[in-house]
């Protein structure tokens, strides 16, 4: 355990030995992504009843994907609160609870509604610090689905990191399977500064082992997803899976043998696992399920051109979403997306590249 | 507006001599310090937005004396009056204008952005609308504190806003919320007939009947001429001991004006310069020395210039404060207080650290 006091803070933030050993990822106890959530929501809120759950169905209906379900029974109507379709004036609530001593966790029902909340998100969460010289700060955790979530079509299916990873002053988490979900989830929760955690429709039901005992995933610590000497993939949520698929399929078809990490948080970004991962194999691809001006693979792309490039064989490859709004057509959704198709392909065109 | 009844006194008839003597002294502090930003801003020591309160000062002075110390207090970005009200030291708020370290924040908030942890005052918030939500979340906070933490006792919080920001969402949902989650935060809307060049006639409907709109949402409303500081706190008080105890939100069509333009650069075409003039001859703080000094006789014409001079010396001791003081160090502030705990890797332009002590804390 470490303390840390600052004055913003009424109490100081104790936050566990991020460099203790996690538990094995192996193991039956199974259990669904959403329910990872849960336990690591229920779990803080146990912990400390300034935690709070803010948002639309998150109460009385357990919550419009089932995330919350029983948390109402458990932990009663003041502090799992329903709220109106109002994402603005909640996200405001939320924050100024924050500043006020409180530890909301605000739940968009997807981050495509986050953009009428865009003002508060944006404005007020990450800059209270800074504006108020120190004053106050935003201890805040902002949770929902983000991507895709199946011909959902241009207006619900946003991946907001691009544009919100812009912006100092956040702290941007995207987990890619439960165990990992629910780790970076409590340290959010603890985190002193405001966390957007962004999820998965399309993996809430996924299933994994999450141990019994708790533990606390650090930010900023990528994953080595699978190992392999000849190209970098690098991905954070979903597409995480695919480069995985990609790799195989790589490494049956091509002998072309992939490292992939799975970065868990894009602010911080775990630059230095890349760079050592690119000294090994000199190439790199960014998977990434944002458009690709000036989204996060754009960012890697040039973090890594600043850091390796003379461990380059060649240009960094990007394989974003197509550069058009969300199709509603099953086959053009699919084809929009990162797939594993277009990665192996990506990498498999960048292994023939001197 | 607020009328006491003829068989009851009023309120403020009841309270001493030197509390309304005290409301007098820090009007006058606003108007002096708002006179003296004025000049500072045109000699290019201030920078930016820079907004004037003069005329406006029984509002802040009248309803945050009706408060008790702790209870939040939320505003726009015309929030030097508040800051001021709420007990900021004039020198950390000039300061701030300035730019300068010693600034309430430091210099990394400027005049739009005046935050005073001490005295409960939320800031200052730029963006028209934007601390409404935020003042439901005050109200939120203090009475999930008392309701589920068992700490602390029932508080009732302030938000401040222009009549231009009636007419934005955020505000639409946060009386939403705040009538529907019962929140004690009062909304004050500082009704001085304008937003920038837009008349609230040409902008708003129902210009003169605000409280429906509140009613609307299911909380209690009332319009109180805000160049009154008495009828302000006649009306205001029983208001605030209403909502703090029945734990529930307000709204208050406070009707004042301002006398400058709506920021440092307004040729003020949209109204003329009688309008103007009628409104300062109704001026809170000539009628509030007078009422001293003839009604309750408390005041004498000697004591007021005496006042006027001490107000005159503290605000110049602020400006001559700010212009002495440090600016913020590149090195120390500028990649500062982003995090409260930063990390390796956040940015890759540079590490964040922490940065020095805020001089109000
Ligand atoms: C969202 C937003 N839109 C526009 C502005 C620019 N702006 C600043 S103040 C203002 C007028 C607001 O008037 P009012 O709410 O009546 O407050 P007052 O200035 O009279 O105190 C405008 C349009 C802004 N700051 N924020
Ligand atoms: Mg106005």
């Amino acid at each position: 355990m470490t303390t840390l006091t600052h004055p913003a803070l009424d109490k100081p933030y104790t936050y566990p030995d991020f460099d203790k050993p996690l538990p094995p990822r192996e193991g039956d106890r199974v259990i669904q992504f959403r329910e990872a959530l849960r336990e690591a929501m229920s779990e803080e809120m146990r912990r400390d009843e300034r935690v709070f759950l803010m948002g639309e169905e998150v109460a009385n209906y357990n919550g419009a994907y089932k995330v919350s379900q029983g948390m109402l029974d458990e932990f009663g109507d003041k502090r799992i609160i329903d709220t109106p379709i109002s994402e603005n004036g909640f996200a405001g609530m939320g924050i100024a609870a924050a500043m006020g001593g409180l530890r909301p966790i605000v739940e968009f029902m997807s981050w495509s509604f986050s953009l009428v909340a865009a003002d508060q998100i944006l404005n007020n969460a990450p800059k209270m610090l800074y504006m108020s010289g120190a004053q106050w700060g935003c201890p805040i955790v902002f949770r929902g689905n983000n991507g895709a979530g199946g011909q959902l079509g241009s207006t619900h299916s946003w991946c907001v990191e691009g544009l919100y990873a812009n912006v100092p002053g956040v702290k941007i988490v995207i987990p890619s399977n439960p165990y990992d979900a629910k780790g970076l989830l409590k340290t959010a929760i603890l985190d002193p500064d405001p966390v957007f955690f962004l999820e998965s429709e399309r993996m809430l039901g996924d299933k994994a082992h999450v141990p019994e005992e708790e533990y606390y995933i650090p930010f900023g610590k990528a994953r080595l997803a699978r190992e392999g000497s000849d190209v970098t993939l690098v991905s954070f949520g979903r597409p995480v899976h695919f480069c995985v698929e990609a790799a195989e399929k790589l490494a049956g078809d091509e002998g072309i043998e992939a490292d992939v990490l799975d970065m868990r948080t894009i602010r911080p970004l775990d630059i230095d696992a890349i760079v050592e991962s690119v000294k090994k194999t000199n190439r790199i691809v960014v998977v990434d399920q944002c458009w690709p001006f000036a989204s996060i693979a754009s960012e890697v792309c040039t973090q890594v051109m600043e850091r390796a490039f003379d461990w380059l064989d060649a240009a960094p490859v990007r394989v974003n979403t197509a550069d058009v709004p969300t199709p509603y057509a099953k086959g053009l959704e699919a084809a929009y997306l990162p797939n594993t198709e277009r990665i192996a392909a990506a990498v498999t065109k960048l292994a023939g590249a001197r | 507006m607020a009328q006491a009844t003829t068989d009851r006194p009023s309120l403020s008839s009841q309270l001493p001599d030197k509390t309304l003597t005290k409301w007098l002294y820090d009007m006058q502090l606003i108007r002096e310090f708002e006179t003296r930003t004025a000049q500072a801003y045109q000699q290019a020591k201030i920078g930016g937005f820079c907004h004037i309160y003069t005329g406006q000062e029984a509002c802040a002075v009248g309803t945050i004396a009706c408060l008790d110390a702790k209870d939040p207090v939320i505003t726009a970005y015309r929030d030097h009056g508040h800051a001021l009200a709420r007990g900021m030291d004039p020198k950390a708020c000039m300061a701030e204008m300035f730019g300068k370290l010693p600034g309430c924040a430091k210099g990394k908030g400027g005049s739009m952005h005046m935050f005073d942890k001490p005295n409960h005052l939320y800031g200052g918030h730029g963006i028209v609308g934007a601390q409404t939500p935020l003042g439901a979340g005050l109200a939120f906070a203090d009475r999930y504190r008392w309701e589920v933490l068992g700490k602390g006792s029932k508080q009732v919080s302030l938000c401040y806003l222009g009549d231009g920001a009636l007419n934005q969402g955020a505000f639409h949902e946060a009386q939403n919320l705040a009538g529907l989650l019962n929140l004690p935060v009062i909304y004050i809307v500082e009704n001085n007939g304008y937003s920038m060049g837009t008349s609230i006639e040409r902008g708003t409907t129902m210009a003169d009947q605000l409280t429906l709109k509140a009613k609307g949402y299911g909380i209690k409303g009332i319009e109180i001429d805000g160049m009154s500081i008495m009828d302000v706190y006649d009306a205001f008080k029983p208001l605030v001991d209403e909502c703090r105890d029945l734990q529930r939100p307000g709204f208050v069509d406070l009707k004042t004006y301002r006398y400058q333009g709506h920021s440092m650069s307004d040729p003020q075409k949209y109204r003329t310069k009688e309008e103007v003039e009628d409104a300062k001859e109704r001026d809170s703080i000539a009628n509030l020395a007078s009422h001293l000094m003839q009604e309750r006789g408390c005041l004498s014409e000697d004591d007021w210039k005496a006042m006027q001079k001490e107000i005159r010396d503290i605000v110049k001791e602020s400006v001559d404060f700010a212009e002495a003081a440090e600016a913020p160090s590149v090195e120390e502030e500028l990649y500062s207080d982003v995090f409260i705990h930063p990390l390796p890797n956040l940015s890759p332009s540079g590490a964040y650290t922490h940065g020095s002590k805020n001089p109000l804390l």
